[in-house]
Formats: C-alpha cells, sequence, structure tokens
C-alpha cells in the first residue's frame, strides 16, 4: 500500500477499517470532535450513539464477547473518559478485549487543569491491559494497529489510546503495511505448552479415579468447545463450568454437572470436593469458587492450563501447571490421554446431584425468580443470549437456564458491576442480528444503565429485557438477613418507576407479569414481537438464592434451602 | 534464611531486576503493582541499558516473598517489561552508591580525608565549609561510613539504591547465577539488608 498523507482523525477511521471494525460505539465531545469529523466520511464504520459512555463501554464488550471481535468505544476527555472506568475494569475483569478511543485537551494544554482535561491514562492504568497518549499523528496508525493486537491476542482486555484534539487535526502519513507491523519486545503470546507440562498433566488425568473438569471462560475466549468436549467423552470426566464458563459445554450433555461455588450448585461443589484431580482449564480459581483456599479441594490434585502465567499458584498451590492458550494446549493433551471409563465415579456425582436437588424450585403459588428463569430457559429451548447484571437474578439465571449453545452467556463475573445488562445486550445483539437476545436484569442494576434503552430503540435492536422486579437490592437484603442479624439498611426500591409504562415512554412494547401462569404466554409474546421489549416481571419481595457457601468459607459451611 | 524477614509480618527484602522498554508511563505501570498491594519499593535504581531502546530496573521492595513472587509475575505481564527476575536467592553482584556532603571545617578535614581513605571512597568536592564523598559498595559500608561522618555534621546523603546482577558462570553450561555445586545455598553468600555488597 502506499503511504498517505492523512489528518490523525482520518488516520484513526483508516486503522480501524483495516482492522475490521464496523461498529463503533460513543458519545461525542469537545476533545473528540475533530474525530466524529472524519467519522460522517467513512461509512462503514456504524457510529452507535449511546447515552452514557459506560454504557458505550458495556456494549462494546458485549458486542466483542458474543462475536470474537475487538469491540470499539470512543468518548470525549475529562467526564466522557472518566465514564468509561467501570466498563473497562468490567472488560479487564474478564478478559474482554475492548478498545477505547478517547479525546484528550490539546497538547499545549495538557497538565495545565484546562476544561474537561483528566489524566485518563493515568486514571485508567489497573482497569486497562495497556493505555497510550498519542501525542503526534504519525504515531496513531502504528498504536491503533498495537493496541488491537495486545486487546485481542494471548489474555484478551481492553486497551486505551488517548488522542489530543490537535492531533485529530495534524496530518501525517499512513501506510497500513508499515504501521502495522508489530514490535513487541516484552509481549510474548502463549501458545502450545511446554511438552513437559503436558506429560505432567497427561500422567495425572490418565493415574485419575475421580476427575472433575473444571471449565472457565478461557474455555470460550480461546473457542475450545471440542477439544474441552473430546477431553472429557474421551476419559469420562464430569464437567463443572465455573459462572464465565457457562456455555462452554453443552448442558444437556451427560457429563455436565453445572456451576459451582458461592451460588453454585452445590452437587457441583461436592464434586470438586470428592474428587482426587481437577483439571481447571481457563479458570483462575477465583475466590467465589475456592472460598477458603485451605480448606477447598483437599484430596484432588490440580492441573491449571492457564494462558496467564501470572494466575499460575496465585489463588492455589497447583500440581501440574500448564501454561498456554486452551485449545492448544487441548490439542496437544487429547491424543495422549488414555481413552477410559470412570462408570462408578460419573455414577457418583448422578448420585449427589440426586442427594442434593440445587435446582429445585420450592412449592408456592407466587412468582419466583426461579420460574422466570426456567420458564426463559424452556421457551427459548435454552437457544437464546443471556445477558444479565449482578445479584439475585443473576445467579438464579446461572442455575436455572440450560444452555445449548456455545458462547450464549455474557455476564460480570470478575468485576461485578451491576448496569452491565442493559447495554451489553444491545452490544450483543448489533453482533448477532440473527439471535435471541434476553436481558435479565434486577430492578436495582437495570436503573444504573436505563438509559441505553433509548439505543436499543434508536436502532431497531428487539433485545428482550426481563426485569426481575421486587423492589429489592435482593442480594443485599439476602446478606442482611443472614450476616448482619437482619439490620436491613438500604435495600428497599420503594419507588420504582412502572416498567411497563416506562417501556413505553421509550417507544418500547411493555409487558407486566404477576403470575406463574402468565409466564409461558408473556415470553412467547415478547419473542414474537419486533423490536424490544421490557417484561416487568413482578416476583417475590423477599427470597434468597441457595445453595449458599459463605464468603471465605469451604463446602462443610454450604447452605441449603430446605424443601 | 539467608534472606532478612521481618519475623512476625514475614515480610523479606526481595531485589528484583527488570528490563523494560524506554517509554513514558513504564515506571508509573511497575510502581502501581507494588502499590496496589500495600507495600514500599525501598530503593530503585533505572538506567539505559546495552539494548538501544530498553532499560534495566534494580528493585528492592518489601513483602511476604509469594506476594513479591506473585507480583513479580504480574510485572512480566506487562506489555514494556521484557525481562523480570526475583533474584534475591541466586548468587549475584550488587553495590550502591552514595554521596554524602559533610560540614568540614580546616579543622577536622584532616579527619574526615583519614576515613576517606581507609573507607577507600573519593572526595568529589570541597567546599569552604564542606566536603563531599562518593562512596560505593553494600549497604553496611555505606552505613558505617555514615555513622563515623555523624559527629563532623552531615548536610546531605544522596543514595542510589541497590544495582544488582547474576554472576556469571563459574563453570561452562552452567546458567547465571547460580550457586556453585560444592556449596549449597545455605552455605553461599547471598545479600541481605545490611550487607557489605563486597563478596
Amino acid at each position: 500500500m502506499v503511504a498517505k498523507t492523512l489528518t490523525g482523525g482520518q488516520i484513526v477511521c483508516e486503522a480501524l477499517l483495516n482492522e475490521g471494525v464496523d461498529v463503533v460505539f460513543g458519545l461525542p465531545g469537545g476533545a473528540i470532535l475533530p474525530f466524529y469529523g472524519e467519522l460522517s466520511k467513512y461509512p462503514q464504520l456504524r457510529h452507535v450513539l449511546v447515552r452514557h459512555e459506560q454504557g458505550g463501554a458495556h456494549a462494546a464488550d458485549g458486542y466483542s464477547r458474543s462475536t470474537g471481535k475487538v469491540g470499539v468505544v470512543c468518548a470525549t476527555s475529562g467526564p466522557g473518559a472518566t465514564n468509561l472506568i467501570t466498563g473497562l475494569a468490567t472488560a479487564m475483569m474478564d478478559s474482554a478485549p475492548v478498545v477505547a478511543i478517547t479525546g484528550q485537551v490539546g497538547r499545549a494544554a495538557i497538565g495545565t487543569d484546562a476544561f474537561q482535561e483528566t489524566d485518563i491514562t493515568g486514571a485508567t492504568l489497573p482497569v486497562t491491559k495497556h493505555n497510550y497518549l498519542v501525542m503526534r499523528a504519525q504515531d496513531i496508525g502504528p498504536t491503533i494497529h498495537e493496541a488491537f493486537h495486545i486487546a485481542r491476542t494471548g489474555r484478551p482486555g481492553p486497551v486505551l489510546i488517548d488522542i489530543p484534539k490537535d492531533v485529530f487535526q495534524e496530518t501525517a502519513e499512513y501506510d497500513s503495511e508499515r504501521d502495522s507491523q508489530i514490535n513487541l519486545p516484552g509481549y510474548r503470546v502463549p501458545s502450545t505448552a511446554e511438552e513437559e507440562e503436558v506429560e505432567e498433566a497427561v500422567d495425572l488425568i490418565n493415574a485419575a479415579e475421580r476427575p472433575v473438569i473444571l471449565a472457565g471462560h478461557g474455555v470460550i475466549i480461546s473457542r475450545a468447545f471440542d477439544e474441552l468436549r473430546e477431553l472429557a467423552e474421551k476419559a469420562e470426566i464430569p464437567v463443572v463450568t465455573t459462572l464465565l464458563g457457562i456455555s462452554g459445554f453443552p448442558e444437556d450433555h451427560r457429563l455436565f454437572v453445572g456451576f459451582p461455588g458461592m451460588h453454585g450448585l452445590a452437587y457441583a461443589s461436592l464434586a470438586l470436593e470428592e474428587a482426587d484431580l481437577i483439571v481447571a482449564i481457563g479458570s483462575r480459581f477465583d475466590d467465589r469458587i475456592v472460598g477458603d483456599p485451605n480448606r477447598f479441594a483437599t484430596k484432588a490434585k490440580k492441573i491449571h492450563i492457564d494462558i496467564d502465567p501470572a494466575e499460575i499458584n496465585k489463588s492455589l498451590v497447583v500440581d501440574a501447571p500448564v501454561v498456554g492458550d486452551v485449545k492448544a494446549v487441548l490439542g496437544q493433551i487429547n491424543p495422549k490421554v488414555v481413552k477410559t471409563d470412570h462408570t462408578d465415579w460419573v455414577a457418583r456425582v448422578e448420585h449427589l446431584k440426586a442427594e442434593h436437588p440445587s435446582l429445585k424450585i420450592r412449592e408456592t403459588d407466587e412468582l419466583l425468580g426461579q420460574h422466570v428463569i426456567k420458564a426463559l430457559s424452556d421457551v427459548t429451548k435454552g437457544d437464546a443470549i443471556i445477558c444479565t447484571g449482578v445479584g439475585q437474578h443473576q445467579m438464579w439465571a446461572a442455575q436455572h437456564y440450560r444452555f445449548t449453545n456455545a458462547n450464549s452467556w455474557f455476564s460480570s463475573g470478575g468485576l461485578g458491576t451491576m448496569g452491565y445488562e442493559v447495554p451489553s445486550a444491545i452490544g450483543a445483539q448489533l453482533g448477532n442480528p440473527d439471535r435471541l437476545v434476553w436481558s435479565i436484569c434486577g430492578d436495582g442494576g437495570f436503573q444504573m444503565t436505563s438509559m441505553e434503552l433509548a439505543t436499543a430503540v434508536e436502532n431497531n435492536l428487539p433485545v428482550k429485557y426481563a426485569i426481575l422486579n421486587n423492589n429489592h437490592l435482593g442480594m443485599i437484603t439476602q446478606w442482611q438477613g443472614l450476616f448482619y442479624e437482619g439490620d436491613y439498611q438500604a435495600e428497599t426500591y420503594s419507588a420504582n418507576p412502572d416498567f411497563v409504562k416506562l417501556a413505553e415512554a421509550y417507544g418500547m412494547k411493555g409487558i407486566r407479569v404477576t403470575s406463574q401462569e402468565q409466564l409461558e404466554s408473556a415470553i412467547k409474546e415478547a419473542n414474537e414481537h419486533d423490536g424490544p421489549v421490557i417484561v416487568d416481571f413482578v416476583i417475590e419481595k423477599v427470597d434468597n438464592v441457595y445453595p449458599m457457601i459463605p464468603a471465605g468459607q469451604s463446602i462443610q459451611e454450604l447452605i441449603e434451602e430446605s424443601l | 534464611m539467608t534472606t532478612s524477614t521481618n519475623g512476625a509480618s514475614g515480610f523479606q527484602q526481595r531485589t528484583i531486576i527488570s528490563l523494560v522498554q524506554d517509554r513514558p508511563g513504564v515506571l508509573a505501570r511497575i510502581s502501581g503493582l507494588f502499590r496496589r498491594r500495600g507495600f514500599n519499593i525501598a530503593s530503585l535504581a533505572v538506567g539505559r541499558s546495552e539494548r538501544p531502546g530498553l532499560s534495566r530496573m534494580t528493585f528492592v521492595v518489601e513483602g511476604p516473598p509469594h506476594v513479591v513472587r506473585h507480583v513479580a509475575a504480574q510485572l512480566d505481564r506487562l506489555v514494556e517489561v521484557v525481562e523480570v527476575q526475583d533474584i534475591t536467592d541466586k548468587n549475584i553482584v550488587w553495590r550502591e552508591l552514595a554521596l554524602i556532603k559533610v560540614a568540614a571545617t580546616s579543622e577536622h578535614r584532616g579527619e574526615i580525608l583519614e576515613l576517606a581513605s581507609i573507607f577507600r571512597v573519593n572526595v568529589i568536592d570541597i567546599g569552604a565549609k564542606t566536603l563531599t564523598m562518593e562512596v560505593t559498595g553494600g549497604r553496611n559500608k555505606i552505613n558505617s561510613l555514615i555513622e563515623l561522618l555523624r559527629r563532623f555534621g552531615i548536610k546531605e546523603v544522596i543514595r542510589t539504591g541497590r544495582v544488582a546482577t547474576l554472576r556469571g558462570a563459574l563453570i561452562e553450561g552452567q546458567e547465571e547465577g547460580a550457586h556453585t555445586i560444592a556449596e549449597s545455598v545455605e552455605h553461599f553468600y547471598t545479600p541481605t539488608a545490611g550487607d557489605s555488597g563486597s563478596v
């Protein structure tokens, strides 16, 4: 390609196109206007105007997780950029590839406390995989290409590029071939693992009598669905999926167990407890799974397959670390694993399922959150994309939705960001126009980002929003009840809006459901409506999520619901 | 144990060396990872390396060993960090430099110069009322000199912090920084907080 002389703003657009970008989420402001001035000349780059920059970052995150492509969000300097921070931190914790482009005040004004100035590269240091302040137009091209490379390779993550207003306006040469050369001596992208590490893992797998696979988000990021299934079937190993590993393994498979940990299924936690080998694949032994590290799965040897060496021996000391890309490593391990049966062990896990029926819903005429999720799962046949917020509705969704499609569950597992559900579903729907997208919301989190309903309407995105409305911060109520002697504080939402009217105010369809009998028809009606819908599920006011292992505890402290 | 331990908290001084890209902000990224864990960087020395575009850093940090090891792994994850190594338990050489400005009236100048000569340090500046010397070595040597000079009136002490590298292999084919075969780690001389540095 011949070098072209362009403005900085044009270089951003050309470089984005060369990276295969087709959607940019954003909200303009003074410092980034020179970029918007050029964006209009590139109709291949669809700009989706969000109502708040946090929503833009979550939408880019939902788009990236659901498509495997890098999500792009842009914002102006100062408050525009700081509004991105929660979204970037969410993407960082869950390893989602997002590139954020922020306008900055002009170079001469940097450091002078100019209007709408924030040191956003300083502020986002701990919540980005990497970030840049670009001080010359000639550096924009190489920086954007490098940023995309860093965002999507290795353990993915968010990268922020801060560009001063006058750098957008300055001209420079852009040569896509030259500028996309990557020269990063300190950045290694692991692929296959050391043969020694593979051998050690294979020996443990072949020797195990009660093995369990703990499949994490890494399986999904690496798209290692077939390899995971091959390993599970070849050595007959039950598969426990972590919260973010959900939809990495078909839930109608006979070896599927479920998700473990704080609000996981009791039998999944018990399977880990009784195992003599845990094969952790792309999981970081999160504290909500491990609880007390000294009492977690003490009978099990542990294999830890992860692309990030800094995760090895972080929460738990493991017996066989295997550093590499999950798909590549399973490609090394699977041929060496001896085909075997674990009939007794699989039967034992089935017995645990029968003994601890964590998915059984208590008998009641009231409408419970579990009823809603179960009905959603049944009516959509486990085939929908599900986005959630954080709290009780999220845990019920993780428990009761039976995913049949790979990579269909998007939830803020690491940061635990309430409000993720509204915009992430917009991003997921944009990236998957032919799929049904349900956003499962709590009435608390929904109101943190509900302004993005306008974005869904404006862009004709038929997202279905299910609000599990109990007029409470349900998980707060549960914790205050269990751990703070019932000293309930700031847990009730006594002035929720009428969500059906809210839907109508936004030009959406609104449906209210107050009983179990209405569930099926309401969900069908929402599915059939050609446009975004809010379904206001008015559920039992106070209810707890069970099972529960309190924070920092172990399976010995398991609390189950008495049915 | 060959490293200094503060028993109660389990804190240890650890020496970490790293090779980093010479780009703006790299120091902030690195120090941010230590700050996040709430421990102190006891000393830090940075300078350009033999490779263009790359700098070497030596940090001495104080923290529980397993946490320091994890922070080192996290440092390696930083895009601009090319290499990082916790060399505390390796066979290393290290030095620290200090400039000491001491009150030196004509009455005491002779005595101070004598001390300088015993410590084999360079006097790099003499003013009407002060004298500045340059001392290189380990922490003990520098601390001793400072103590001896205190009674004359120390005006300023400027210390660089430790710079360290792995010892070259004694036997061909051996890794750098390995302890010799004959002597176990237990017996070998590794640096501690107050070490002389001149093994």
